[in-house]
């Protein structure tokens, strides 16, 4: 494997839901390189939304997860935190606004387009108009959604079809600049042609980007990533090369899943 | 067989609009001598049962307003329910007699009409009505979001089961409730009466409140969890996530709460007559008694007859078409921009 930075690092992970008996992620070791795109794979249930979610800390919105073990995020002056050690409100902010998430079901706030995209900058602290719509139009433009929303910037989002929905979800959060963005099956909801949109969207991020997806679909990790960890039962059984791990992969599990085998 | 049910179903259907039109056309109908009689004038009369000599040398007349106040304020004087009366609080029978029946008090041996007017009710009603919501939306919402948003389950959960009990609650005990025990509290805070336009207000918002709560909170409780994570994961706070999204979210459903909670406020009956005073006297500040339709109604249909029973029906017809026009152009107007 090539050297090549991590923008994330978790290291002996260990995560419990509230009141669950047994740990749903266990001893995880997982480097997220920076600039790439990292696919988590592996049958239902196994534990792959439950770590993506533990890289922004989401799961802190709902109080009684036990986590064990760090996440190390490598900050814009390339020193390094826990992200596990957050206790503050605001530094969750901070987090999150770092580590921006895309969901499996598009998720339009209830407002227009454009307050969609700008509702975050503000937050950010981006307040003056004329920063808000450069940083807007540009956005859009990026993500080839501007000549079909151009027309319609402050009409209600959920107006727009479910891929478009999901391609302003991606636009909303890359708006921010985050370091690192994760993605939950994001296609999952989608007809083939929005499938294929976003996934040409998510190759072009990752020159800016570093990117976490899970996915259900074995030629869409072989497509896009250029890294796959296979999971199982919360353990991380392998994480290799994309391109190694769809031909050659060194354990025997990985192999079974991969060729349909089981899951 | 599915013809049947199509053709049942169709029947229900039909049937709310024979109630509704047919209870549009008895109440005009039982309305028209008082229509007839009154015009439009009844809405910005105050007289309720003032007797008036049919031909008033037209020098002594004074404009309608300012003569029927005084005018009624000396019908009550003569029969003796002047405010000082009603807090004791033995208002909801007594002041009827008094005022309505009407001729009593003020004897005249020249030729003379009985007058009715229902602003005071109109007005009673509108303001009551107006206080009760500025008392309950704010106090509904944060119960609301509380439930569904901020408290944990072992929380909100009993809370939630306390409020459906307490819409549980007859209306009549809120007005026992009112009369006894809040009036007298109220009016030791703000002075005046304990029966007033006030108590009426705020007793009359803490009964819509259980329902506005409950309503709300399942409206809350519709946001996707996805939807406030997607919020969250922007950077939003829990504030900004309730305010921007939740909120914005359950929009029409908390708007329709608010809307059928101010229909009940508008044709609240039982309550409302034990804490209001059911004087026809305009309120010349919200601690003083005043009237308002479904009271006016309640208590002086027994003794009605004639002129004086359409009068009744006049202001039925006011409050249906009332409530009619306000629930319709809230529920059209927030609704509509609500999308
Ligand atoms: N809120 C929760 N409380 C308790 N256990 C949970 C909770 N959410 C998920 N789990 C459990 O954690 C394990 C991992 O779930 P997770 O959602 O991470 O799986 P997944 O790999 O994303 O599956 P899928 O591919 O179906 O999305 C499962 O056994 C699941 O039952
Ligand atoms: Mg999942």
């Amino acid at each position: 494997m090539k050297d090549i930075a991590n923008i994330m690092e978790i290291q002996d992970f260990s995560f419990t839901y509230p009141k669950a008996e047994n740990p749903s992620l266990k001893n995880i070791n997982l480097p997220i390189k920076e600039n790439h795109i990292t696919a988590l794979i592996g049958p239902s249930g196994c534990g792959k939304s439950t770590l993506l979610r533990a890289m922004n800390r989401i799961h802190d919105l709902y109080p009684g997860c036990h986590y064990e073990g760090a996440i190390k995020l490598k900050n814009q002056d390339g020193s390094i935190g826990n992200i596990l050690d957050i206790k503050k409100e605001n530094d969750f902010i901070a987090l999150r606004q770092r580590v921006g998430m895309i969901f499996q079901k598009p998720t339009p706030f209830p407002m227009t387009i454009y307050e969609n995209i700008a509702y975050g900058l503000r937050i950010a602290g981006i307040k003056n108009k004329n920063d808000l719509e450069e940083i807007i139009v540009k956005s859009l433009q990026d993500a080839a959604l501007w000549n079909e929303v151009k027309d319609r910037l402050h009409q209600d989002a959920r107006g727009l079809s479910g891929g478009q929905q999901q391609r302003l979800c991606i636009t909303r959060v890359v708006a921010l600049k985050p370091d690192l963005m994760l993605f939950d099956e994001p296609t999952s909801a989608l007809d083939p042609i929005s499938t294929l949109a976003i996934e040409e969207m998510i190759l072009g991020l990752k020159e800016k980007y570093s990117i976490a997806i899970v996915t259900h679909n074995m030629q869409q990790a072989s497509r896009i990533s250029d890294y796959t960890a296979f999971m199982y039962l919360g353990d991380l059984v392998e994480f290799n090369d994309t391109d190694v791990m769809f031909t050659n992969p060194k354990e025997q599990q990985t192999n079974n899943y991969i060729t349909g085998k089981f899951g | 067989m599915e013809k049947i049910f199509a053709r049942l179903s169709q029947v229900s259907a039909s049937l709310v609009f024979v109630v509704l039109v047919s209870t549009l056309v008895t109440l005009y109908i039982s309305a028209k001598p008082a229509i007839e009689e009154f015009g439009a004038k009844f809405l910005i009369d105050a007289r309720w049962g003032v007797d008036v000599p049919i031909e008033p040398p037209s020098s002594d007349h004074k404009p309608a307003q300012q003569a029927s106040q005084s005018s009624v304020s000396n019908a009550h004087l003569d029969n003796g329910t002047n405010a000082g009366d009603e807090d004791d609080g033995i208002n909801v029978g007594d002041d009827d007699d008094g005022i309505n029946v009407g001729g009593d008090g003020v004897v005249s041996n020249a030729p003379h009409k009985e007058v009715f007017g229902g602003a005071v009710a109109i007005v009673g009603t509108v303001f009551s009505t107006i206080i009760a919501l500025l008392f309950a939306v704010p106090l509904a919402m944060g119960i609301a979001i509380f439930l569904s948003e901020i408290a944990a389950p072992a929380i909100s959960k009993p809370v939630g089961i306390a409020i459906e009990l307490l819409a549980a609650i007859p209306s009549i005990i809120y007005g026992m409730w009112g009369l006894f025990y809040f009036g007298p509290f109220i009016a030791s805070i703000f002075g005046g009466h304990s029966v007033s336009l006030l108590v009426a207000g705020l007793v009359l918002g803490v009964m819509v409140i259980p329902f506005m709560a409950a309503l709300s909170r399942d409206a809350i409780n519709t946001t996707p969890d996805v939807l406030k994570e997607a919020a969250y994961a922007v950077g939003a706070t829990k504030f900004e996530v309730i305010k921007d999204v939740v909120f914005p979210y359950a929009k029409a459903g908390i708007i329709g709460s608010i809307i059928i909670s101010l229909g009940r406020a508008l044709g609240e009956t039982m309550a409302v007559a034990f804490v209001i005073g059911g004087v026809f006297e305009f309120a010349k500040s919200v601690t003083d008694p005043t009237n308002s339709i479904p009271v006016v109604l309640a208590n002086n249909f027994s003794e009605s007859s004639g002129l004086s029973l359409a009068s009744l029906f006049y202001l039925s017809l006011i409050l249906f078409v009332v409530s009619f026009i306000v629930i319709f152009t809230a529920k059209h107007y927030f609704l509509r921009r609500g999308k």
